[in-house]
Parts: C-alpha cells; sequence; structure tokens
C-alpha cells in the first residue's frame, strides 16, 4: 500500500509503531488514579435508594428519617430536579428520579449526601417509599403483542426497522429455519461508576467522572439541573473499562444536584452490586432465521426477524435496532432480504450499548444458519461462507455498495489455513488439569472429552450511521518550551482503555515530527469528540488531530518558507525543517522562537443517510470492519463443560496505526465473544436480577482464554485517515458463533441460546434424533 | 461495628463468651463478601488471624508445620485458620482429598486467606472442604470457656448455612484420618477455575476398613454423604482389595446413580437439580475408577 507522503517522520513512537502507553505501568501496578478515587477536601458521599420492583407505583416517600440522621446533609427526590426529569440518548425517557412509577429494578429514587459513604447507605436505608406493585411486563413479544399496557406513553415498541430488497416473494430449493436466543450480557467493567461534582462560584458545577462522552453528558446534566450547557464542566476520571455501559448516565446528576444543593463537594462510588443496576447492558434477543439457497450453496434469500429487549427505558435501543436490521444478515451476498428487527420496551434492566451493538445478537443467528445451511447442503461450512461472502463492491441489504476492502473470504482462508492445535497431553495421553474442560476443578483425565472446530466471521459498521453529524474536534499547539519543540494535544475525547492517548501523540509525532507530545487531560473547555465507542475514535478522533496538525504543519511552514530561499516541498521530521532533498534547512525551536503555532479542527467523516421506513434502503454506514474466527474446543461431553482449546482471528484494519493495540484489541474483543459463547449471562426472573455479583456473573479468566493466532490485514481504505479501519468491536461479533459451533461440532447439540451452560449441552437432542450424553 | 482482636485461643474463647453474636473472621473471603454486599451487619467481628494457636497443624505423632519433616502419625488437628495454600503445599500426602480440594477453591489470593474453620463457620452447601471432610470422616473440634468437644463432621451441618456450632463456641481444628489410600474430589463449575461448584463430589477408599467414605457438595441444604452409595461400594470392593483388577462398568455405572440419588439438589442461579445429579453421577463414577486404579497400581501412595 501507499502511505501518504506525511508519513515520512522517522520514529518508532509515531504511528505503526507501539510505543509504551502512558498508562501502563500506572495500571499495572495499581498507581493509576481511577475515577474511584477521587477525593477533595470536605467532600460528601453521595448513595442512591433504587426501587426493588420492576414495575410499581409509588404512592408516597418519606425523608424524615433519613434527614434526621446525623452527618446527613440532604435527602433529595425528583421534586428537587431543578430542570427537566429526563435524560436520555435518543430519547429523554428516563427519570433522574423516579416520579409517580418505577419501571425496573434498580431505577433510583431517592439520592442522599452525608459525611462517610456509610451514613448515606444508611440514610439511604430509611427513606421510606410505599409502593403499588405491578404487574411487570417481562418479555419482548407481550411488549409488542396488542392489549399489553403500554410502560410508556408513545407504546412499547421503541423502534422497527424494515428491510426490503429484492423478492418479497422468493423461493429456493434448499432452505432452513432457526430460532436462535441471546441471554443479557453485561459490561463487566472493573471500575465501577463514580465521580465528583464539585459546585463553583458561578452556579454551576465542576464534575469528574468517568465516562465515554463528555459533551452528551454535558448536555444531558445542564438540561436536567436546568442550567447553560457551559455551566456544567466535565473532566474525564480515570476510567476502569467502559465497553458502552458508560454512554447513558449513571450518578452524573444526582451528584451535581447534591453539589448544587449542598455547596459541597459530593463523590459517588457504586459498589459492585449495585454497578449491575447502574448500566445498562447487551439486549437480549430472540431471532428467526430462514435461509434459502439454490443446490451449490448461493444464498437466494434470507428472512429474520429480530426481536430485542430494550428494557425499561429507550437509551440507544433505536441504534442497535438500527444495526441488527442492516447488519441482520451477515457479510454475505443475499440478492433477497427481508429483515424485521424489533425493539421493546419491557420491565427488564434497561439494554443499550455494548461492543458489538446489535451485530453480535445477528451474528449468532446468522451463523448458526450458515452452519445449518451448510450441513443441509453437504457443504464444508468455510465453502459455504466463501461462496457467498462480499467483497468490495458487493451490495449490501440495504442497497448500499460496499466501497472498500471487504476481504471477507481472505479471513476465513486464513483461519481456516491455520495449522490445527495438538491433541492435549504428553505422549501418553496425560494432560495438566489446566488443559483440559472443567480446569483445575478436576472433573476429568479425557474421559467424555470430544474435540471440535467451528468457525464465525461478522460485520460491523465503523462510527456513527444513519445520517447522524458525527464529528471530532482537536486543538494542537506547538511552542518552544526550553528550547525544544513541545506539541499539545486537546481533545475530549475518553480514553477509555483502549490506548487513545498513545495514539494521539502517536499522530502529532509522525504529523510534526516532534517528539514531545504532552496530550492534554480530556474535558468540555474544548470541542466535542463524540464517544468512544462504534469502533471511532481512532478514526474520527484520530481524524481530527490529524488534521489540526496538518493546520499547524502548515503554518509552520509557511512561516519556514517566508524565511528559507524559495522551492520544493518542504516537511517537518526530528525537530527540523527539512527540504526536498533530505536536508534539514531550519531548526524548529529557532524558526518559532516564541510564537505558538495553535489549531483546532472540527473533523467528519463523509455523511451517511437515514434509512428509508418503509425499505430499510440507504447508504446508512461509514465504513464496514470484518473478523473472522476460528475456534477449536474441547467439550467433556458428560459433563457439558468447554475448554476453548485455541480461538484464530483474522481481522482487516486498515491500517494498524499501533500494531500492539490492534492485537490487544482482538484479544480483548475476542475474550467478550468467548464469555458470551459460554459462560457470562445476567439472569433476570420476573425481572429481577439473580446474579448481581462477580460471584455468579462470570467472566473468562486466564485459564479460560486460549492461545490466539491473529492475522492483521492492513488493506487501507481509502476514505478513512491512513486508510485505518476501526478494531474495538469486529473481533467480539465473530468470536461467539465460533465457539458456539465447535461446540456443536464437538457434541451434535444444536444449541440455539447462549451462552451455553452445560446442560444445554447435556440435556439437548443431537440434531440427528439421537442424545448427546 | 466492633472489631475484637484477641492474641490467643483463651482470649478469643472469651471474648466469643461475652459477645456470642460476633462473627468470627479468620480470611475474610466469604465474610468480607457477605459485608461489603451489605448481606449482613455483624455486630461485632472476632479476628482470629492473631491467635497463633490456630494456624498450625499437627499430628498425633508429633508437631507439624515443618514440610521437610514427618512427624508421623494417623490422624492430623488442623488449625481452624491453616489457609488453603499451605494444605496444598504441606499437607498433599496426608490429606489428599482435601489438599484437592483447596487447590479448586478461589484464586492464588484468596488460597492464601481462606481457612477450613472459615468454610466450616459459612457451613455454605457449597464450601469446597465440606466434602472431603465428609468422606474422610473427620471431626471438627469445636471450644468455648466451657470447654471442647468433637463434632463428627456427617453431624456437623444444620442447614443452609447452619451449623452445630454453639454461640459461645468456635472451629479450633478439624481432626482427619491421614489418608490410607486414595481419595478424590471433583468440582463443577462453569469456568475453568475460580469457580463457585454447581456441585462437587469426594471420595476416600479405605483399604484397612474395607469402607468407602463420600461427600457431596452443593446438592442440597447441606453436604450430604450418600450413605446407600458407601455401603454399595464397600460391599463390591470386598474382596477385591487383595487382588485389584479393573471394576465393572456396571458397578461404577451404579454408584453413580446411588450418589445421584442421595443428593437434593434445587434449581438455582448456578445450574438445575436435574443437571446437578447427571453431573454428580458421572462424577461419581469418574472419581471411583480414578482412585481404584491409583490404589491397583498403588500410585496414589507415591505422593504420600
Amino acid at each position: 500500500m501507499t502511505r501518504s507522503s506525511t508519513e515520512r517522520a522517522d520514529t518508532t513512537a509515531g504511528i505503526g509503531g507501539s510505543p509504551i502507553r502512558p498508562d501502563g505501568a500506572l495500571k499495572v501496578k495499581g498507581e493509576f488514579a481511577y475515577s474511584s478515587d477521587l477525593w477533595a477536601e470536605d467532600m460528601l458521599w453521595g448513595a442512591t435508594l433504587r426501587s426493588p420492583h420492576p414495575h410499581a407505583r409509588i404512592t408516597a416517600v418519606r425523608i424524615g428519617k433519613a434527614l434526621a440522621l446525623p452527618g446527613v446533609h440532604a435527602v433529595l427526590t425528583h421534586d428537587d430536579v431543578p430542570g427537566r426529569n429526563r435524560f436520555g440518548l435518543e430519547h429523554a425517557d428516563q427519570p433522574v428520579l423516579a416520579e409517580d412509577v418505577v419501571r425496573y429494578q434498580g431505577e433510583p429514587v431517592a439520592v442522599v449526601a452525608a459525611d462517610h459513604p456509610e451514613t448515606a447507605r444508611r440514610a439511604a436505608a430509611l427513606i421510606e417509599v410505599d409502593y403499588d406493585v405491578l404487574d411487570p411486563v417481562t418479555d419482548p413479544e407481550t411488549a409488542l403483542a396488542d392489549g399489553t399496557p403500554a410502560l410508556h406513553p408513545d407504546g412499547n415498541l421503541v423502534r422497527h426497522v424494515r428491510i426490503r430488497r429484492g423478492d418479497p416473494e422468493p423461493a429456493a430449493p434448499v432452505v432452513v429455519t432457526g430460532e436462535y436466543t441471546v441471554g443479557m450480557q453485561d459490561q463487566a467493567f472493573l471500575g465501577p461508576e463514580s465521580g465528583m461534582a464539585v459546585p463553583a462560584e458561578d452556579g454551576g458545577v465542576d464534575l469528574y467522572v468517568a465516562t465515554q462522552w463528555l459533551h452528551v453528558d454535558q448536555r444531558q446534566i445542564a438540561e436536567s439541573l436546568g442550567v447553560p450547557q457551559e455551566k456544567v464542566r466535565i473532566t474525564l476520571a480515570g476510567v476502569g473499562g467502559a465497553f458502552g455501559a458508560r454512554e447513558d448516565l449513571s450518578m452524573q446528576v444526582h451528584a451535581c444536584m447534591l453539589a448544587m444543593h449542598t455547596g459541597k463537594p459530593v463523590k459517588f462510588v457504586y459498589g459492585r452490586e449495585e454497578s449491575f443496576f447502574g448500566h445498562v447492558h447487551r439486549h437480549p434477543a430472540v431471532m428467526r432465521y430462514e435461509h434459502g439457497a439454490t443446490e451449490d450453496g448461493r444464498l437466494v434469500y434470507v428472512r429474520a426477524r429480530i426481536l430485542l429487549d430494550g428494557g425499561a427505558y429507550a437509551s440507544t435501543t433505536s441504534a442497535v435496532v438500527g444495526n441488527a436490521a442492516t447488519l441482520g444478515v451477515g457479510p454475505y451476498e443475499v440478492p433477497n432480504a427481508h429483515v424485521d428487527a424489533f425493539g421493546l420496551y419491557t420491565n427488564n434492566p434497561p439494554c443499550g450499548a455494548m461492543r458489538g451493538f446489535g451485530a453480535v445478537q445477528a451474528c449468532f443467528g446468522y451463523e448458526s444458519q450458515m452452519d445449518k445451511l451448510a450441513a443441509a447442503l453437504g457443504m464444508d461450512p468455510v465453502d459455504l461462507r466463501v461462496r457467498n461472502a462480499v467483497r468490495e463492491g458487493s451490495t449490501m441489504p440495504t442497497g448500499q455498495v460496499i466501497d472498500s476492502a471487504a476481504p471477507v473470504a481472505e479471513l476465513l482462508r486464513l483461519v481456516r489455513d491455520k495449522p490445527m492445535p495438538a491433541p492435549v497431553g504428553d505422549a501418553e495421553g496425560v494432560a495438566d488439569p489446566r488443559e483440559l474442560p472443567g480446569g483445575v476443578s478436576n472433573t476429568t483425565r479425557g474421559e467424555g472429552v470430544r474435540r471440535g472446530v467451528g468457525y464465525g466471521v461478522g460485520i460491523k459498521n465503523v462510527a456513527f450511521s444513519e445520517g447522524f453529524d458525527d464529528y471530532s474536534t482537536a486543538r494542537v499547539r506547538l511552542e518552544v518550551i526550553g528550547g525544544e519543540p513541545v506539541v499539545s494535544v486537546h481533545t475530549a475525547a475518553a480514553e477509555v482503555g483502549q490506548g487513545l492517548v498513545t495514539l494521539q501523540a502517536q499522530i502529532a509525532r509522525t504529523e510534526l515530527g516532534v517528539h514531545q507530545v504532552t496530550i492534554l487531560p480530556a474535558d468540555t473547555a474544548v470541542g466535542s469528540a463524540g464517544s468512544s465507542s462504534a469502533s471511532r475514535q481512532s478514526y474520527v478522533t484520530g481524524g481530527a488531530v490529524k488534521a489540526a496538525c496538518e493546520a499547524v504543519r502548515a503554518e509552520v511552514l509557511a512561516i519556514a518558507a517566508d524565511v528559507l530561499p524559495a522551492g520544493g516541498e518542504l516537511y517537518l521530521n526530528g525537530g527540523k525543517v527539512i527540504a526536498s532533498t533530505g536536508e534539514a534547512v531550519a531548526d524548529v525551536a529557532a524558526l518559532l522562537g516564541d510564537r505558538v503555532v495553535e489549531h483546532t479542527v472540527e473533523w467528519r467523516h463523509r455523511p451517511t443517510q437515514p434509512l428509508d421506513p418503509a425499505t430499510g434502503q440507504g447508504n446508512a454506514h461509514v465504513q464496514y470492519a470484518f473478523a473472522a474466527h476460528r475456534a477449536v474446543v474441547d467439550v467433556d461431553t458428560e459433563l457439558g463443560l468447554v475448554r476453548v482449546v485455541e480461538l484464530a482471528c483474522a481481522q482487516d484494519v486498515g491500517r494498524a496505526l499501533n500494531p500492539q493495540a490492534v492485537v490487544g484489541q482482538i484479544q480483548g474483543g475476542s475474550a467478550q465473544g468467548l464469555g458470551l459463547a459460554v459462560m457470562e449471562e445476567i439472569q433476570v426472573v420476573g425481572g429481577k436480577v439473580v446474579n448481581p455479583s462477580f460471584t455468579d456473573y462470570l467472566i473468562p479468566t486466564i485459564l479460560d482464554m486460549p492461545p490466539m493466532p491473529i492475522d492483521v490485514l492492513e488493506l487501507a481504505d481509502p476514505h478513512a485517515p491512513y486508510g485505518l479501519r476501526g478494531v474495538g468491536e469486529p473481533p467480539t461479533i465473530s468470536a461467539t458463533p465460533a465457539i458456539v459451533a465447535a461446540v456443536r461440532a464437538a457434541t451434535g447439540a444444536a444449541l440455539t441460546r447462549i451462552p451455553i451452560r452445560p446442560e444445554h449441552v447435556v440435556f439437548t437432542t443431537v440434531e440427528d434424533g439421537g442424545h448427546s450424553s | 461495628m466492633e472489631f475484637l482482636r484477641p492474641a490467643s485461643l483463651t482470649e478469643a474463647l472469651e471474648a466469643k463468651a461475652a459477645h456470642p453474636d460476633a462473627t468470627p473472621i479468620a480470611g475474610g473471603t466469604d465474610l468480607m463478601v457477605e459485608l461489603n454486599f451489605d448481606k449482613r451487619r455483624p455486630s461485632a467481628l472476632l479476628d482470629l488471624t492473631g491467635v497463633a494457636e490456630l494456624a498450625e497443624w499437627d499430628t498425633d505423632g508429633g508437631s507439624g508445620g515443618d514440610p521437610g519433616g514427618d512427624p508421623g502419625g494417623d490422624t492430623v488437628r488442623l488449625g481452624a485458620c491453616v489457609p488453603y495454600s499451605r494444605i496444598i503445599g504441606e499437607l498433599g500426602g496426608r490429606l489428599p482429598g482435601l489438599a484437592m480440594a483447596a487447590r479448586t477453591v478461589g484464586s492464588p489470593q484468596i488460597r492464601n486467606r481462606g481457612t477450613v474453620g472459615g468454610n466450616l463457620g459459612s457451613a455454605s452447601p457449597a464450601g469446597d472442604a465440606h466434602p472431603p471432610l465428609l468422606a474422610a470422616g473427620a471431626a471438627v473440634e469445636a471450644a468455648s470457656t466451657r470447654g471442647s468437644r468433637r463434632i463428627p463432621a456427617a453431624e456437623f451441618f444444620h442447614g443452609p448455612k447452619r451449623s452445630a456450632l454453639a454461640a459461645d463456641e468456635l472451629v479450633v481444628a478439624v481432626h482427619l484420618p491421614v489418608a490410607t489410600g486414595p481419595q478424590q474430589f471433583s468440582k463443577v463449575g462453569t469456568r475453568n477455575a475460580m469457580v463457585i461448584a454447581v456441585c462437587s463430589f469426594s471420595l476416600a477408599l479405605h483399604p484397612e476398613t474395607g469402607a468407602v467414605g463420600t461427600g457431596i457438595g452443593s446438592a442440597g441444604p447441606t453436604p450430604l454423604r450418600a450413605e446407600d452409595a458407601q455401603l454399595f461400594a464397600a460391599a463390591e470392593l470386598e474382596g477385591r482389595w487383595e487382588a485389584p483388577g479393573p471394576l465393572p462398568d456396571s458397578v461404577l455405572r451404579r454408584f453413580g446413580e446411588l450418589v445421584a440419588a442421595a443428593a437434593k439438589p434445587i434449581d438455582d442461579v448456578r445450574g438445575t437439580a436435574e443437571y446437578r445429579r447427571h453431573a454428580l453421577a458421572v462424577l461419581a463414577r469418574r472419581t471411583l475408577t480414578w482412585a481404584w486404579d491409583d490404589y491397583r497400581t498403588g500410585s496414589w501412595s507415591r505422593c504420600a
């Protein structure tokens, strides 16, 4: 591939290098300051009283006893919300504090500030709330049905997206159908919701918080506080993981209300159990698919009905539904597509953004179908996928033509052609228990263990879609400090662990040829960077930083051109102005002297279009990204326990701006996909969460994650900065169906629900009518 | 909340007598979770980590705690506050079943803190240490200012998180016979490490008496013994100890069925009752196979 002419700057700390991340050592050593470590002189501690019921009418709230507790400074209810008592990312439908009705277990009803966290919690427990308990609506199918009581004024349907392409009544000689279920996954970040609000003398508030998008927080907080947006100033505090769970507000307005009411800094830190009620989860889904194909394995049509349980409030359900619909047939050429995706309100926990965002659920459906179709056709599952794979120039079911690399077939071949891992154990077949299903729990010495291999490939849109004005702002400044040129980069982009602070500095080094780069704290003193989600920050904030650097560079070179003999193109490297001959013709420090060069750029990716409401047609997405996995598993078929032996992944990233970070994203995303395949589920019974702890909400450990052979392709997207393609989400999407397919291959069990539980493996009838145990 | 920190066993027993509501804490791996989740709010904590007597083990053949020495003896007296990591490191030969269970407890950090005394104090049906105590025929030594007594493990558990301990008593030790035959422990969890048992099973063969001990975890209101299975296995093994050959599959399967039948599982967040019974039958069959093979080949004694 060709690289942009601006990339002549040397330095392994620039684009394409993997410099050490500035927060790495601190995090490993436990010295990094997370939002839960915030502290201020004289601060108060907040606590939240939450509804124990998934659906109830509040008839009375009495705060007297709580207020009377010594050490309590404030007890606030919905009556005390100064502005609009509603917030929400897409629809302002969620109360800051519940008024007459609570719609999910854990909904905040009142907040307390006290001089000690224990006092605050005790005071919250002293608040008396009278509830008339109502029947919860806990099934999205019921929510959609006529006659079900409406949980919100506009009914229970948040969004219905229809995709209609080709023949409405297609027929095919080979047809497979299936119904698939996805349980509720949690982002399971380790740093609980936390932050601190500090009242300001101007009547506003300064908020330090772990979040994903400072400016969308700012807008919502200001509306609920009833103050102008500029009176709410937000600085990003140390983020202990996000994965979508910090897109919605949690404690932000509560802390600000209490700070403004008491005149003191107020800090909130949710406990682990509370955190499970403090953020949205991945939408559970029920999906019905019908695939029709020719005898030689070409897809003729796909019909799909995808039901997503949005829970009590909308959050990002509309966009999740849009993704599930537009990406609902997967990375395949499908001439006739008929997809209906629905997002519903229920009284289950609110669901919203999580890595993969609607594409995860659909991928489990369409990839399960591709395996089923391959079996019906007697075809190899990889061959079937390759035969139908999209490529550059293919048309999606929305009518959008894929206009950059789409190496789906190549990704599949790469993972298929990897050498197979050896059987576990030594020459005599004796294995370390950690290599066997059940692991250290000593459940097998090989009895009942069968190996299986499965494949999955997925598609994801990068950045915000459907006509959203998606931009980022970067301010870049070049000045001379202590005789050295120094760059500072200021954005509001949230570093959530993905390595964006490292990447911003790499871009500045490459563009400006200056080694010393300072990344200023992310805050609202600069314009919006958009959200750290949708695999978009390298693309959009990276694009903004690049553009701002280019503006700075142009000005520096103009200054140089004024003082240097005319002729030839100039560029910057090693703190010097370099002529096209490669000769250093000026020193940047000497050239600038006291002069400061600063530019702020608001940068947009190319626009997208809304979907046609009747047909779902439209160029809705900016960029598509693809990953493929091959999973090799050993399954104890008698106990239903799974050990993933190896998880190979191939992904096209357009350009690996930081190769080590790219591999880290692929490993982490795959781990999250593994979790959804075999263990991660928030279990909800009657609208209530029954496992809100890391004791019973299990996430993979190092003994569950297998080795990962990874192939990174760099097929540049000409529309994107440096040709990059978003990295974070695709590996989460395809890991899950690959693992499930491998377990099916090992056991013969149909396995239509994720996460797979041991009893599903043991008691599920095998597809040929037998029994797997 | 009051925090009591006795420096000796005598002080600890006096403190417990004076504060019968005080909850003892050793490693805190169970109790601190409950406190952090606000599930319990005891009036006082009785910290036993300062009581040196509770943190040692010995045998009736001499004092222990020295991994290099071999004090001999037929019984191990395991102090209540000896952490799992020391059981694994120092007692794997004498108490193989308990050491195997200890290896499955939590993470290395948890095994450095957690203790058998704490497991007994919590008396959870899911406690990993309980099945091997039942299988080995252990006795719990409880003490108070009134004196001390030994409670057979099989009589210790009264219900979910309820035990035979009186309000003024502390678990001070567990007495376990040194293994005279192979022992096994297996547990099912939906993760390959750091998992609470969906169900677990422990087995101890006693060649010198011809007896077979069992313990079932996480499949009933208390840890259970599978008494019919024990009697069945003992009867089937009678006559085989002298010239041991492989056990017939029918024996292994019947043993599994009887273990499953002894369980009283429920459906809960970790698994279904049906699955637990099924899995226990599998674990019982496998562990009996392994233990008997180890006995036949003599390989079990090599690690002692």
